[in-house]
């Protein structure tokens, strides 16, 4: 490919091994995120068929998904998803897999573990039997989510066969009011394409706003990428990124980090480089953002009333809010703000970062969870959770009446126990309202961790802009 | 590994739902399991089934009489959004779902949907309604989905074109899957690693590079 490319072209380019008339590309894996859920059935397929891993040391696991995040000294209750957890362990120590299991320092929710252990990296393709690998996308890395049969193909061959993406540029110029945050930027995005605007293409997001972000930030953005229908979304590497990798435990070191930096550098899309499609946001003009709905383009800035199936010129559209409606019990034309609480969630691959965390705690200290609401805070990881202690942000929360868990997806995808019941509402840091998502017949209004605090201290959806000293919190908070 | 797919007539089941996404088709509680037995009885569990686990009322489409045996799904616009569990089509393709009649899908179903013997068939806006019209005169109508020819025909001699991404057709109707292709491709991957020195080392001794 000749003339100026996007960061998208540049990665796939570099990753190419072969391409035959009329089929997919094989497209080279640098990095292979493994969890219990996605995998059992991907290596039943490797023993089945005789193979072995390719490159096990390209390929890194966790248990994530189905884990309690009860004291890890606790047995797993569920006899199935202690099978699940027996079954990785196996699978790993056959095929000869690096496994930060349970009780390793390095577990946690994959996408936070990668960041964190310096594993993700500019210009790399990453995969995992997840959908919010896009996560990785906030290092400059091409990363998205794919089925077992592909975990299964990767493992056997560390390639994927590939249709070369579309591109979408997301600009997102000005500066985020005190209160507003990374997620009610994504939020705003996804509500204004809806969740299959992206289909078929790659975000690639921009502009001063973005720049302005730190690491953890970023990874919020990119996580929630598959929510607008896109496979991945990346930013391209800055110094923020090259800040956060240095010194990381497998990020490069002396002269192998300096040339991995020069090459990094040149990642970024070229001036004049095409996308297939673009769309501009002002940052200035977001308020926090929630949803009101069934699925995550269901959002309203959080002032705003719930909208009015009547008022639908689309018959699909209007059946289907017609419909979220319904399973919400909320009526058309009531504010969202007051809408009563029964569970406050904060953590998930999504906002579960230690950064998350530092600004739950600074808004909810000196202040009381809501009588009658329960609030959980699961660390995105084990390091994020001892982090965290070592900051006494646990404390914070305990005093507050929240409850400190150990780490895992949890509430997120409700696969563990800490769940919903039925008809209950929650304010989540998570990255999806569907139906029975955090247990059946639970209501999800999505929101920012700030959010999720001062619905937490009100009992009811609240505005975080209006807790004193918030711009105090949100300013150091995103360190 | 699915048959090979071939050119079938069925009666079709009608979700007129919008953005049907995989936690719907299967919920998470139902990816404890390590092998793909028995997912069947997960599809659509939630809107099958109440609290109690009885049947809601009225019954879920899946559960009306006459449904029983039909293998096409006419779905809402963007189906399979959300998850990448490949739980979906399974489940899917264990009750004998062997094509979807939508005006998109998500990319990630989509791509596990084709690997498992289940046709993503996309239409446009005005035919999709038009199908639905269709069904809703006539509920035993039936389709023939002819992957061959890229055809889905109508009562009445009618004719409905599809797309279909030329290298999954040809994987469907031979039944092969694509790691078969990918392992074939060893010569060429040992010859591109070759060049192509590792970025990252996993092992938790490796340090940096």
């Amino acid at each position: 490919m000749t003339g100026p490319r996007t960061i998208v072209d540049k990665i796939w380019d570099d990753h190419v091994v072969a391409e035959d008339a009329g089929a997919p590309a094989v497209l080279a894996i640098d990095l292979h995120l493994v969890h219990e859920v996605t995998s059992p059935q991907a290596f039943s397929g490797l023993r089945e068929r005789g193979l072995t891993v390719r490159h096990p040391e390209r390929t890194v696991a966790t248990a994530d998904h189905s884990i309690p995040t009860h004291p890890r000294s606790l047995p797993i209750l569920d006899a199935m998803a202690a099978a699940q957890v027996e079954q990785l362990t196996a699978n790993c120590r056959d095929f000869g897999i690096p496994l930060h299991g349970l009780g390793d320092p390095g577990q946690g929710i994959v996408h936070v573990i990668g960041p964190q252990l310096g594993l993700t990296q500019p210009g790399m393709t990453i995969v995992c039997g997840d959908s919010h690998t896009s996560t990785h996308g906030a290092f400059g890395a091409l990363a998205f989510g794919i089925g077992t049969s592909e975990v299964e193909m990767v493992l056997a061959t560390q390639c994927l066969l590939q249709r070369r993406p579309k591109t979408f540029e997301v600009r997102v110029d000005g500066q985020l009011a005190s209160g507003v945050s990374a997620k009610d930027i994504i939020l705003a995005l996804i509500a204004r394409i809806g969740v299959g605007g992206g289909t078929g293409h790659v975000f690639e997001y921009a502009g001063p706003a973005i720049r302005a972000l730190t690491m953890d930030q970023r990874m919020t953005i990119c996580n929630m990428s598959i929510e607008g229908g896109a496979r991945a979304g990346l930013i391209a590497p800055d110094d923020t990124t090259f800040e956060y990798l240095a010194g990381r435990s497998h990020a490069p070191r002396g002269e192998a980090w300096d040339t991995a930096v020069a090459a990094w550098r040149a990642l970024p899309s070229d001036e004049g480089a095409a996308f297939d499609r673009s769309i501009e946001i002002d940052a200035s003009a977001l308020e926090p953002m929630v949803t009101y709905g069934t699925n995550p383009g269901m959002g309203i800035p959080i002032t705003s009333t719930v909208p009015d199936p009547e008022a639908q010129a689309d018959a699909g559209q209007r059946r289907a809010l017609e419909h979220a409606l319904e399973y919400m019990d909320l009526r058309p034309g009531q504010p969202i703000l007051g809408q009563k609480v029964d569970v406050v969630f904060v953590g998930s691959c999504t906002n579960g970062r230690i950064s998350d965390l530092r600004l739950a705690a600074g808004a909810l200290k000196g202040r009381r969870v809501a009588e009658g609401v329960r609030m959980l805070v699961v660390p995105g990881s084990d390091e994020v959770k001892r982090e965290a202690e070592s900051e006494g942000l646990d404390e914070v929360f305990r005093a507050a009446g929240a409850e400190w868990r150990e780490a895992g997806c949890s509430m997120c995808i409700a696969m563990n126990g800490d769940q919903l019941a039925p008809g209950q509402y929650a304010v989540s840091t998570s990255n999806r309202n569907f139906e029975g998502r955090q247990g059946k017949g639970g209501r999800t209004f999505l929101a920012s961790p700030l959010t999720a605090v001062a619905s937490a201290v009100a009992g009811a959806v609240a505005d975080p802009r209006r807790l004193p000293g918030i711009e105090d919190v949100a300013a150091v908070g995103g360190r | 590994m699915p048959a090979p797919y071939s050119t079938f007539t069925s009666a079709v089941i009608p979700l007129p739902r919008e953005n049907v996404d995989t936690d719907q088709i299967v919920p998470a509680r139902y990816l404890k399991v390590t092998d793909k037995a028995g997912l069947a009885e997960a599809l659509f569990r939630d809107w099958r089934f109440d609290e109690n686990g009885c049947f809601v009322e009225p019954l879920f489409v899946l559960d009306r009489p006459g449904m029983s045996g039909r293998a096409v799904l006419l779905a809402g616009d963007n189906f399979g959004g959300g998850s990448s569990r490949e739980h979906a089509p399974w489940a899917l393709a264990a009750w004998g779902i062997r094509a979807i009649v939508s005006t998109s899908f998500a990319d990630i179903f989509r791509n596990n949907a084709l690997k498992n013997g289940v046709l993503p068939i996309t239409v446009e806006p005005e035919r999709h309604r038009q199908l639905f019209e269709l069904v809703a005169a006539d509920p035993g109508v039936e389709l023939t989905v002819d992957l061959e020819s890229q055809v889905v025909h109508l009562p009445g001699d009618e004719d409905l074109p599809f797309d279909v991404d030329p290298f999954a057709k040809l994987m469907l109707l031979r039944g092969t899957d694509e790691l078969g292709y990918l392992l074939d491709r060893r010569p060429e991957i040992d010859a591109w690693e070759a060049m192509h020195p590792a970025r990252v080392d996993t092992r938790p001794s490796s340090g940096g590079s």
